[in-house]
């Protein structure tokens, strides 16, 4: 493994916590799941180029999976829900967009911190890929936290999952791998169908997750 | 032929029979059919899992018995079983009343048995990647079967169950994977990097840094699934949204095998003398829970989500008497576990058919049940009084071993503990008070209900508080031992 190699992984990881920034301040429905989908596209090229540079042909699947899945048919799926549900307007958040950066430098600094000290002695493409992971999954959680709208809860949850899959593909020769991304496929699969099922049975009015609350058995 | 016969062990069998089950009522039309196949289906597994008892298989690549699971296994095949029993009664009912269709029926049934595969699966698992997915399994079915219903609050919960449950799940992978990263160097590349043996045998050789970081991950991601404050959110609502059997299944067996999972990783930091004890964290979380239950118990106005505030209390003692260990605490923790299943299961089976005979769950609404339903009214008294921890049933043994093991070693803990425990007492022995005692409130009608599972539970927590026979002390003392 050559140094342009690493730096090519390294490059493509880094483009990932780069476009999960971007997610963080997008205020309009349809720019999101672009940009969502451009994640999806990036994890696409990490992954096969992990699958080019350890030889493991099976890590492609993973890759095809991502491009095909998760950059175009999902966006495709949440497009039309946005649009049938007509909230394409704005997303409501919890927290502002200036202290939802600042929170996620916070969290990329800390993961750093973190992984590149515990994975001191692993070996060093995986070690920094843990630590690109880790921030765009702990980017992805503060997504779902500083959210309130269910549609935009799946694309962080979804964008979690992603640095999940590049963790996972980063370890070397890690079996599985491809087992768990179907897994992971089927659960985001049951997730859109679920958003579906609520609209297509009108139990609710809105997908805002604070309307839900209300539903409470508490409150009655 | 042959070679199947050769691969039908008491091992596969406990996979393989649910797994069977669950294609054949997915196909099968008919309630009286679907809830007899679900009960037999449910007996064979637990007379294979009891067969594990007698012999032990080889430890396999993807699947191992040893004693520590096997306790799960027995546990949570048995509380299938009689689980099993008491929802054919229970279902049956809803499909009178029109609450479930033919069709839900057929789904529900299937998915029950997909969730017995998937905790088999969990706790046979030999591979940690293979149990993070059986565990995601088990969170899908769960989660379907929580929404069967299709009213608001039911998709409420369903959503709010996946959502926080795919988060913790989220995290436990990468915990998985950065285990896997801890052993590979050591191990080598490929799946043997994942077998839970090895994975022991060899963990001293492990980089301690990034098993610390692991653990935590685990330990936040399995621990939302077993319900600790303060990831304990979606508890409250799956329980009491759901259909009752399943609140049973969840609160009896899902949390356990969790609980499970975590204490495999447990094991794995304890065999790695670098590594940081994972005590004080879960002793942390459990106590939380405890406390934080303890006073949320007061507040509730809904039967069954009372018993799941009861129920992230109870996790929270058993994860506090995992996390002192010691021989003694992790004897009184895995004893307290086997009661907490076996008690909460069955205040369950009791709150179903009193919540279907008064037609709503909530308490203001339900009363004087031990003068109109007296069978039921005295199984829920009995119920509580051993959820509440008093002797002489089993959950007061074991809590009393938890708190005198803990007095000894850190008494400010054990006070703390004291304290969490006599909140919750109160605020249970408030609520059973109108619900059993006093005017009669709601329907009088008579119930069709099926009380043999409530009361072989209830009947068993007792047998365990006045006698509990050596060999099974014998052999919960092997397994304390061996979690260190």
């Amino acid at each position: 493994m050559n140094a342009s190699s690493l730096d090519v992984a390294h490059l493509l990881a880094g483009s990932m916590v780069l476009v999960s920034f971007m997610l963080l301040y997008q205020d309009r429905m349809f720019a999101m799941l672009n940009v969502f989908a451009l994640h999806a596209i990036v994890l696409s090229a990490s992954v096969a180029w992990q699958a080019h540079i350890q030889n493991a042909p099976h890590l492609y699947v993973p890759a095809a999976i991502a491009l095909v899945l998760k950059g175009i048919i999902i966006p495709i799926a949440l497009h039309r829900v946005v649009i049938r549900l007509g909230i394409h307007r704005t997303i409501e958040t919890a927290v502002g967009i200036g202290r939802t950066m600042l929170l996620g430098i916070g969290l990329v600094a800390l993961s750093m911190v973190v992984m590149l000290k515990a994975a001191a002695a692993a070996d060093p493409l995986a070690r920094e890929d843990l630590a690109f992971a880790l921030s765009v999954l702990l980017l992805g959680l503060l997504m779902m936290v500083t959210r309130r709208n269910a549609v935009s809860q799946i694309v962080g949850f979804m964008s979690l999952e992603n640095g999940l899959i590049l963790a996972a593909t980063g370890a070397l020769g890690m079996p599985l791998v491809v087992e768990i991304s179907v897994a992971f496929s089927v659960l985001v699969a049951f997730i859109v169908i679920g958003v579906f099922l609520f609209r297509i049975r009108e139990r609710f009015d809105s997908v805002d997750l604070q309307a839900l609350d209300e539903w409470r058995g508490e409150r009655r | 032929m042959n070679a199947f016969f050769s691969e039908f062990t008491p091992l596969t069998a406990v996979l393989i029979i649910p797994a069977v089950a669950a294609a054949v009522l997915a196909l099968l039309p008919g309630y009286w059919l679907a809830a007899r196949i679900n009960v037999l289906a449910t007996l064979a597994t637990l007379i294979a899992a009891l067969a594990l008892l007698v012999e032990r298989p080889p430890v396999g690549g993807y699947l191992f018995v040893d004693d520590l699971n096997n306790v799960f296994i027995v546990l949570t095949t048995f509380v299938g079983l009689t689980t099993a029993v008491f929802s054919a009664s229970y279902i049956g009912h809803e499909l009178e009343i029109g609450r479930l269709t033919p069709r839900h029926l057929r789904f529900y049934h299937a998915m029950y048995q997909l969730l017995m595969f998937a905790m088999n699966l969990a706790l046979t698992a030999n591979n940690i990647g293979l149990m993070w997915v059986a565990i995601e399994m088990a969170t899908l079915t769960t989660v379907l079967m929580v929404g069967i219903y299709r009213t608001h609050e039911a998709l409420e919960a369903a959503w709010k169950y996946f959502i926080l449950g795919s988060v913790g799940i989220a995290m436990a992978l990468f915990g998985t994977i950065l285990v896997y990263m801890a052993a590979q160097p050591v191990i080598g590349e490929g799946a043997e990097a994942m077998v839970w043996t090895t994975l022991v045998a060899r963990a001293a050789g492990f980089d301690p840094a990034l098993l610390n970081v692991a653990f935590v991950f685990l330990m936040l991601g399995y621990g939302t699934k077993v319900g600790l404050a303060p990831l304990h959110a979606w508890l409250p609502d799956a329980h009491a949204e759901g259909p009752t059997p399943i609140s049973a299944v969840l609160s009896g067996l899902l949390l356990n095998v969790a609980l499970y999972a975590v204490l495999r990783f447990k094991l794995l930091l304890a065999a790695n003398p670098a590594a940081l004890a994972p005590g004080p964290l879960m002793v942390t979380m459990g106590l939380g829970s405890v406390i934080f239950a303890g006073f949320m118990l007061y507040r509730r106005r809904d039967i069954k989500r009372m018993f799941a505030y009861s129920s992230i209390e109870h996790m929270g003692i058993i994860t506090f008497a995992f996390g002192m260990g010691g021989p003694l605490a992790n004897f009184a923790g895995l004893l307290h576990m086997v009661m907490h299943s076996l008690t909460k299961s069955g205040i369950f089976f009791a709150v179903g058919h009193i919540a279907q005979v008064k037609g709503t769950q909530k308490i203001a609404d339900i009363g004087g049940l031990t003068e109109t339903h007296p069978m039921l009214g005295w199984g829920l008294v009995l119920g509580v009084v051993a959820i509440a921890g008093l002797p002489p049933l089993g959950v007061f043994m074991s809590e009393f071993l938890i708190i005198t093991s803990t007095f000894a070693r850190q008494p400010l803990l054990a006070v703390a503990l004291v304290a969490g425990l006599l909140v919750a007492f109160g605020a249970l022995f408030l609520r059973l008070n109108s619900l059993a005692f006093g005017e009669p409130i709601g329907s009088t009608a008579p119930v069709k209900a099926s009380y043999v599972p409530m009361y072989i539970h209830f009947g068993l927590v007792l047998a365990a508080g006045i006698y509990l026979p050596p060999t099974l002390v014998v052999w919960f003392q092997h397994i304390a031992g061996l979690l260190g």
